[in-house]
Parts: C-alpha cells; structure tokens; sequence
C-alpha cells in the first residue's frame, strides 16, 4: 500500500478574514484609559499586600503548622513517650528515645514515663498532623508556627528541648497527673 | 481416673460441626486445633489448670441417654437428643469425651465474654500508652473482641502501687493485674521456687512476694512473658521500646547445651529483648533469665570489633594472609571451641585435615539446675562430636596443649575463642608460639595473640546448633554485625583456601551442608539448612553413648542410659 497524501494526514486548515483596525483602536489610547482605571481605582482600595517578614499573617485556628510538644498548665510535661506519633508517621520524621521517671521527684508525682530524647526532622515533616491526630496524651500539636529554616542539616532536627520551647502551655482538659493524684489521696487506696 | 490416652483420636462436634480431636485434650486446645479461638486468660498450656478468669466459658453438651436402659433418647428426627449442660462451663478444665458437643461462638458464650471483660476492666487503669504489653496484650485483644467501648462504672477506680520490685528483674504493676495466678503456678510447677502469692480481698486482692523473699530464681523474667496482661514486667525492658516496632527473629539461647528456642526482638539492628519460643520438644515456652542477658555481649566494651595483626588495625583481607603466614610451613594446633556453630566446626575439621594440625577443645562446665540450665555450659560440645573434632569427651583444661607446647610439638595456634591463660596453658610456653585468634571478645589470649581476627555473635550470624538431647536446631541472623566483618565461616573458608590452593572450601551455608550431609557414615546424612530451619532434628546420639557427658536429668532431657523418674 501506498503512503498516505499528505492531504489525507493533515486536517483543512481554514483562513479567517482579519477585519483591518479602526482609527480609534490605532490611536490605542481608549485602551490605555481603561487600563488606567483599573490602576488608579485601586489606589483607593484599602492594601492586601502583606509587608512579610516584617508584617505576619493572621493564623487561622485549624492551621497545621510546625509540630510542637505541650505542656500542661501545672508545667508538667504531657508526653509519656508512648511512640504512637512515631509509629504513625508517614515519612518517618519523628524519633523518641524512651524514658522512665524516677519516683521520687515531687513536681512529677504519678508520672511513669517520658520522653528521654523527642527529635522531629523538618526535612522529612509533610505537616500532615497524623502526630497530633494519634496522640492519646493530646501533648503533640501542630501550631501557628510556619516558616523554620537553617543552615545545616542538623539544624533542621527539633529537638525536645526546642519542641517543648516552640509548643509552650496550652489549655488542659483533663489534669491526668491531678486526678490520678486525687484519687490515691481520698479514692480507693487500700 | 485413668487419664486417657491423647493419641486417639476421637469425634466430638464443635459449633455443629463433627471434627476429629485427640482424646482427653481441653476444649480450648481442642478448638485451637479447628482454628476456633477461646479467649483464656489463665489457662497456660504447660502449667495446671485453675480456672479463676472465667474467660474461657463454652457450652458443652453430650448425647442423651436413657437412665434406666442406657438406650440413647432419640428426637422427633430420629436423631440422638443432645443434653446440653444449662450453664456455660469453663473450656479449660473440659476435656474432651467422644460425641462431645461444644459451642464456642453462640450467643450466650459471647454475652458471657462481655460481661467477663466488663468486670475485668472496672479497675483497669487504662494507661495502655505507657503499659509494655500494649500491642501483646490478651485484655486489649479481647477488649477489642468483646468489650462494650464504654464504662458504665461511675464509682472511682481502686489505686494500687504502681511499681513494686517483686526481685531484682521484676516490676511489678498492680494496677493491671487480672489475677490470673499464671505467675504464681510457675514459681510452684516450673521453677519449683515458691515465693508468690494474692493477699488480701476482693477487689483489693494483690499479688505479692511472701515475706522475706523475693522472685529472684533464674526463671522469674518467664512470670514477665505468661502474665496476659502488663501487671509484670521485665526492670530491663521496661520502658524501652514499643514492641510493635520489634523485628523477631528465630534463635537459640547458647548460654549452656540445653539450647532454649528463642526469639530475638531487635530494632534498627539493636536487640532489645530476648525471649522464648514455644518448642514442646525443648524448652517448653520457659527459658532462663541469665541467657536473656547475653545480647548485651553485642555492645560489650570487650568486644573485638576490628581486625589487627601486632596491635595495629588492618583490613580484613590482610588479616587473613597474616593469619596464613602466621601459620603457614610451621607445626600447628588449633584450638577449637564448643561455641562455634557445626558448620565452622565443620570448617575447622576441614582445615585441620588439610594442614595435618593437632586439635585441643575445651568443654565448660557448670551447676546443672535440672530445668533449663544444664551443666555443659557450651551450646555445641556435642557439634564437635558429630563433626570429629573430637573423640574424646572435652575436660575443662588445655593441660594436653600446653605439655606439647613445652616438647615442641607445636608451633603456631589457632584459637577460636578461648581464654588458653585460663585453660591452664603457661603464659612463658604461650610466648613460643605464634598466635592466631578468632573470636568475638578481647580475653588474656587475644591480648597477646600476632593476629586477631574479629568473630561474629550468636546474633550477628545463621548456623545450627546440637543440643544436650541432640537435637540439631538451627538459628538466624537477628542483626547486621559491625561494619566491615564478615561471619566466622566464611573467615575460615578463606583460611582453608589459602591452606588449599587445589580445592575450594564450602563457604556458603547449604554449600557447607552439602558436604555434610554426603558423608556415608555421618548421623547428618540427607539433612539440608532448609530441614533444620524448618524445625528441630533428632539425630542418632547412639554412637556417643559411652561417653560420660555432664548433663543431669531435666526438662525434656534424659541422659543416656537413665530410665525416667
């Protein structure tokens, strides 16, 4: 069989008819006029440009920022180092080093267990808030914080000292230490 | 009562079902064997029955007969009558009798489950995020299976001591206690040290030491593995890490010939548990507290991780040259060791042949607790039996070694692993000659040996091992050993070769049981590394029998010639 035409390859092409310009539109200054309205009508209208990193933007509640460790309002830390976060984590970016709390220290009463070491790697993060979402404790949130940098690697590693320190105190529900606290006081100790 | 015999078979019907069972078996075992799970809490396969957790409750029925005639009572279908018992029974303490009728999964088996896990978890402290049991937990298990998803209990929980030392590796949480006894049946079936106890009642009830003692035998960290919930745990591994982050590997304990079956639990190449795995033929599901400890030889500051030739570093391939020319061209000995696994011992036989050396072994001997700890404190003393490094039964002296030293009978050594200062061998006469050392850990030997070539661990490497009832068990590799080595056989083949240059060594292992298991008169005739892994292999110990081996009558061991007590 012969090779196709090159007719029967490409599709009709049809020619439009360009109408020529008329004498205002080769002047272009109505479409000059218009452009300016745009221009000058914003110049009234109140900014949207944010002046970052001097200005911040306003952060809404539900936001997922970077993931911080929490304490509770007594200054207690929560974790307990039950490695849920760690199991869950997609791409592998938390590492805690488990740790026992000895029974004698007074401000940790009825605390058992806590993190020795807490490492997050903000190379490997997706901020997906599996972490927080996982936690049994609630001492793991994703907050406001959006923007870290470094120079180094190793930087870019939280520690728990760091995490503890960008996480701060939030509001506790629950007071576990408290209760357990309570309960051997006045419960049913025998 | 006779008990009956548990080879025959019999039909019972389970969940109307008809299935075959052997006689007399429990029915918790016997729908085990049909895949029908009965949650049980204190019912252990290898300890008494004591019934106290209910969990396991079943209806059980049997056929119906005439009291009078013996005739069977039959129904509007001619069918036999089942007389279903109006309560549920506890499964555990069932067994079995032929035509039984049991069911495991009706409704009123399953309301009975409910309401045995509500009560279970009235004063259940629920700190599962800090319990060492949570992911191996049977009351999380069951909870998931039968529990109701919320409390109905509105009374304050009961609080117990949370971290009693109940001996020096156990911990025990009261609070999560069930009370099922297992721990407290060890100590009196097993360990035969009994030290455990509830005090006090009801819902206080706790269990503790009796005065004065403490859970301190060598068997009490198996208290840790039967207890179904996380009230005892391991001081070791307590708080350590989440076992679901463990990978398990399949070993075996080489603290003495008795040869436990054992699981290696590691993460990220660091062992951080060891723990036994059931084998009815060997250790049962116990193994001992001392050999749970051996993993930390691993990290030991002793542990020779580098190869050297005169005290400085080289690189392995160099070390082994300076190995053979250490020992090339002079009259050799070797020293070789009951720790190795049979198929380096079957390397060293074969290195020994080629170069005409003369072979010392040395046993180590210890107390023989008649459980699990046998007095051959070497896990293969009977590998250097089947394999010929020896005929004699090995004492534990080197005397021999060091009076051919003193006549020039040797030259050069190659010592696998053992302390030869301490084996009895003169420090002046071990300045004669040159030293090759392989091993895993520094000792007075390694200190002044020419070339020291770094061993891998127990865990670092597969081989096979033969214990005290020669059994041949095999073991695999649970972690990486440190960077740059390689395993002892495959050392000891490179050996072999340069010692050889006609013929190359095995140095792969089913290569290495290849040559094995084709030797006509060898008891490991037909065997393959696939066998073994599969499971235990008894051998032929027949040929050793006049042999005065140490071993004295214990779990799953009867020496040869002695009739069971």
């Amino acid at each position: 069989m012969p090779p196709p035409t090159f007719e029967l390859i490409m599709a009709k092409t049809v020619v439009l008819e360009r109408k020529p310009l008329s004498f205002s539109e080769r002047t272009y200054l109505p479409q000059i006029a218009t452009g300016l309205k745009t221009t000058f009508s914003n110049m009234f209208k109140p900014k949207v440009t944010l002046q970052y990193p001097e200005e911040k933007p306003v952060i809404p509640n539900n936001y997922r920022g970077v993931p911080t460790l929490v304490k509770d309002p007594n200054g207690r830390e929560k974790c307990v180092s039950c490695q849920l976060c760690e199991f869950v984590c997609p791409p592998k970016a938390i590492r805690i080093t488990p740790g026992s709390v000895p029974e004698d220290q007074d401000d940790r009463e009825h605390v058992e267990k806590a993190p020795q070491e807490f490492e997050i790697n903000m190379l490997r993060c997706i901020y997906c808030g599996y972490c927080q979402e996982v936690c049994p404790e609630e001492a793991i949130f994703l907050q406001d914080e959006y923007s870290s940098s470094g120079f180094t690697r190793e930087e870019m590693i939280n520690n728990k000292e760091k995490l503890y320190e960008l996480g701060g105190t939030l509001p506790d529900r629950h007071y576990k230490w408290d209760k357990k606290k309570e309960a051997e006081t006045d419960g049913n100790t025998h | 009562m006779i008990a009956p015999d548990k080879k025959e078979m019999v039909n019972i019907t389970l969940n109307g079902i008809e299935v075959e069972v052997p006689n007399g078996i429990n029915a918790v075992e016997a729908a085990a064997l049909h895949g029908k799970e009965v949650p049980h809490y204190c019912y252990h396969p290898k300890l008494s029955v004591a019934g106290n957790c209910r969990m396991c409750l079943v209806e059980m029925g049997t056929p119906m007969r005439d009291r009078a005639s013996g005739e069977p009572i039959l129904d509007e279908d001619g069918a036999q009558k089942i007389g279903w018992v109006p309560k549920p029974v506890i499964g555990c303490a069932t067994n079995i009798t032929p035509g039984m009728h049991l069911r495991t999964e009706s409704d009123l088996v399953n309301e009975c489950r409910e309401g045995i896990m509500e009560f279970l978890l009235v004063n259940h402290p629920l700190d599962c995020p800090i319990c060492d049991q949570a992911g191996e937990c049977r009351l999380q298990e069951f909870a998931t299976d039968y529990g109701r998803g919320y409390s109905r209990y509105i009374e304050r929980k009961n609080v117990k001591p949370k971290r009693t030392r109940l001996g020096p590796r156990v911990t025990l949480d009261d609070e999560r206690c069930i009370l099922c006894s297992r721990c407290i049946r060890f100590s009196q079936e097993v360990a035969k040290d009994d030290v455990l106890g509830f005090v006090d009642r009801g819902s206080f009830s706790t269990l503790t030491c009796f005065p004065g003692k403490e859970l301190a035998n060598n068997y009490s960290l198996n208290t840790v593995d039967i207890c179904p919930v996380g009230a005892l745990t391991s001081t070791d591994f307590r708080f350590k890490m989440r076992v679901w982050f463990l990978k398990e590997s399949k070993s075996v304990c080489t603290e003495s010939s008795s040869g436990c079956n054992t699981l290696v639990s590691s993460r990220e190449g660091v062992i951080q548990r060891i723990t036994p795995r059931r084998n009815d033929l060997v250790n049962d599901t116990w193994m001992t507290d001392s050999g749970r400890e051996l993993y930390k030889l691993v990290k030991s500051d002793s542990r020779i991780r580098r190869p050297s030739f005169q005290g400085s570093d080289l690189p392995l391939d160099d070390a082994i040259s300076q190995a053979f020319e250490t020992l090339r061209n002079k009259k050799i000995g070797v020293v070789a060791s009951c720790h190795s696994t049979l198929e380096e011992q079957f390397l060293i036989k074969r290195l020994v042949e080629k170069t005409g050396a003369k072979v010392f072994i040395r046993g180590h001997f210890g107390e023989d607790d008649g459980i699990l700890l046998s007095a051959d404190r070497t896990p293969n003393l009977r590998g250097a039996l089947v394999t010929e490094l020896t005929t004699h039964y090995p004492s534990d002296h080197l005397n021999e070694l060091n009076d051919s030293i003193s006549d020039g009978h040797i030259e050069a050594l190659l010592v696998i692993g053992e302390n030869l200062q301490e084996s009895g061998v003169n420090e002046d006469n071990l300045k004669k000659v040159s030293l090759v050392f392989l091993g895993t850990h520094q000792n007075s030997t390694s200190d002044g040996a020419d070339v020291v070539l770094p061993g891998l661990t127990v865990f670092e490497k597969s081989g096979s091992l033969i214990n005290r009832s020669f059994f041949l068990q095999s073991f695999e590799q649970a972690i990486p050993g440190p960077a740059g080595l390689m395993t002892d056989f495959k050392i000891l083949a490179r050996l072999n070769n340069l010692f050889s240059e006609d013929s190359s060594a095995p140095s792969e292992l089913d290569e290495i049981w290849k040559a094995l298991s084709t030797t006509e008169t060898s008891v490991l005739k037909g065997i393959t590394f696939l066998k073994i892994k599969k499971g235990a292999i008894q051998l032929d110990g027949s040929k050793w029998e006049d042999l005065s081996f140490v071993e004295k009558e214990a779990l799953h061991h009867l020496p040869a010639g002695v009739t069971a007590s």
